[in-house]
């Protein structure tokens, strides 16, 4: 089954083939795997980054300017240049494409989070204080809760922005569903594999995103039920 | 020697500067690249971003534009774009680029029409000017320092983007980076850390370069407002 994207498209390199899908369905889940072992893992480990370093800026206020401008300056450097940094020192191994999303992922979280925690209502910051609450109790029981939408939000962009960034990882040979990309275009052009490549990253990035948003209203019943 | 040593000694190199290929060249490849590309940009998203403000409608769209331009990775347009009418060569590079130029343009467009004052806009309207009049010298205005903040929310990610037009051969400093990572670690190395302080140089400059234009484009009483807008703008593209 083919369809013609392009008058340039000869029946012989159609953009999308069952039979690509079918006979490589091997290559096609160890890539899917790898790719969404790397974001899971990034995303894990930047959040357990993330969420303390919110925490601190958000308990000693001085931090939050400095915290905000230094991750401000890192997300302006480009993914390639990153990589360029970090790749002569750990080298050309999935450590090096995880510690390049793990830092942006890291930054998007960390905006997010502060922002989720600047919005809890003063109101309820002071009765929490007003009823007893210690410093810790009131950021577990009073302060991270009211800042979890925040927090998802944050996870939920690092969640897709990290799918799509570790296809850049092909730098290095390690690019997940975008080693298949970038292989079908180096191998004349094959667009079945590109295009398909191309979709099943797309698609991971949507089932992340929306189980994210489910877990997201599960853990926030009153949302929704305020919103209902 | 050590890698930063080999960088230095590479870009102490006056053949690396000057050869057919050398950082001069691409340089301007880069930059004839991401101009074109925020051009672009600029040329659809500005006037559909204003007037879906102006009449209050298609928010979702814009979001919805944020989101899904989000997830898709930057290697797969650039690997689908030459293979489509578009052709190999430098336009469908430039319009890879473009597409990643649009969401910010667009939501700091709408957001900009959209948080002026609607008394302004009530009083345009009762002063009998038409529609089009209160977008051009009433929104439109009010509007620019949200597009400034666009422009370079956009340029910064265009030029940032930019440098992985080398996988698909397009040129730019990028090339720089993947050359030496042909060249294996060991002996790239140097050129590998060189070309990533070139591009996140280039980057960072043309940051700064344009946080001094967005202040001057924005009119003195519009500048204390800024900071707040600038921060609902990003929200806007962020979708949050």
């Amino acid at each position: 089954m083919s369809f013609r994207l392009s008058y340039r498209a000869d029946p012989g390199n159609p953009w999308f083939s069952w039979q690509y899908v079918r006979d490589n369905s091997d290559t096609l889940l160890a890539a899917l795997r790898e790719h969404t072992w790397l974001t899971a893992r990034a995303v894990l480990i930047a959040a357990l980054i993330a969420v303390p370093l919110a925490v601190a800026a958000y308990w000693f206020r001085p931090l939050a300017g400095p915290i905000l401008a230094i991750t401000g300056v890192f997300y302006t450097i480009p993914s390639l240049a990153l990589f360029a940094f970090i790749a002569p020192y750990l080298g050309i191994g999935a450590v090096t494409v995880l510690s390049v999303v793990v830092l942006y992922a890291l930054l998007v979280i960390v905006r997010n989070a502060i922002a989720g925690l600047t919005q809890v209502p003063p109101e309820v910051r002071e009765a929490a204080e007003g009823m007893g609450y210690g410093r810790w109790a009131r950021l577990f029981r009073i302060d991270l809760p009211l800042a979890l939408p925040g927090i998802l939000t944050g996870l939920r962009l690092a969640t897709v922005s990290t799918v799509a960034l570790v296809t850049v990882g092909v730098v290095i040979g390690r690019g997940g569903l975008g080693q298949l990309i970038f292989a079908g275009f180096q191998n004349n052009f094959y667009k079945a594999q590109i295009m398909t490549g191309t979709l099943l990253c797309v698609l991971l990035a949507l089932v992340l995103d929306l189980a994210l948003a489910g877990v997201g209203r599960l853990l926030t019943p009153w949302l929704a039920r305020r919103s209902s | 020697m050590s890698v930063i040593g080999q960088a230095i000694v590479w870009l102490n190199d006056p053949l690396n500067w000057t050869n057919p290929g050398g950082i001069l060249d691409r340089l301007g490849e880069h930059l004839v690249l991401s101009a074109a590309a925020v051009a672009l940009g600029c040329l659809v998203a500005w006037p559909i971003g204003l007037w879906l403000g102006h009449t209050g409608r298609g928010g979702g769209l814009v979001v919805m534009v944020a989101n899904v331009t989000l997830a898709v990775p930057t290697l797969a347009l650039l690997t689908i774009l030459p293979l489509t009418f578009l052709g190999f060569g430098r336009p469908s590079v430039i319009v890879a680029l473009a597409v990643f130029a649009v969401p910010p343009l667009l939501a700091n467009a709408y957001t900009g029409v959209r948080q002026a004052d609607p008394e302004a806009r009530d009083a345009a309207r009762g002063m009998g000017l038409s529609g089009w009049q209160v977008l051009r010298r009433v929104e439109l205005p009010l509007a620019v320092p949200y597009l400034a903040a666009g422009f370079r929310t956009a340029a910064v990610q265009v030029v940032a983007t930019a440098a992985l037009a080398s996988f698909v051969n397009g040129g730019g400093l990028g090339q720089i980076i993947r050359a030496g990572f042909g060249l294996d670690i060991a002996a790239g190395g140097g050129q590998i850390l060189a070309g990533g302080v070139l591009v996140a140089g280039l980057a960072v400059l043309v940051e700064i370069v344009l946080a001094l234009v967005e202040r001057l484009v924005t009119p003195r009483p519009l500048r204390a407002a800024r900071r707040g807008a600038n921060r609902r703008a990003a929200d806007a593209v962020t979708g949050g």
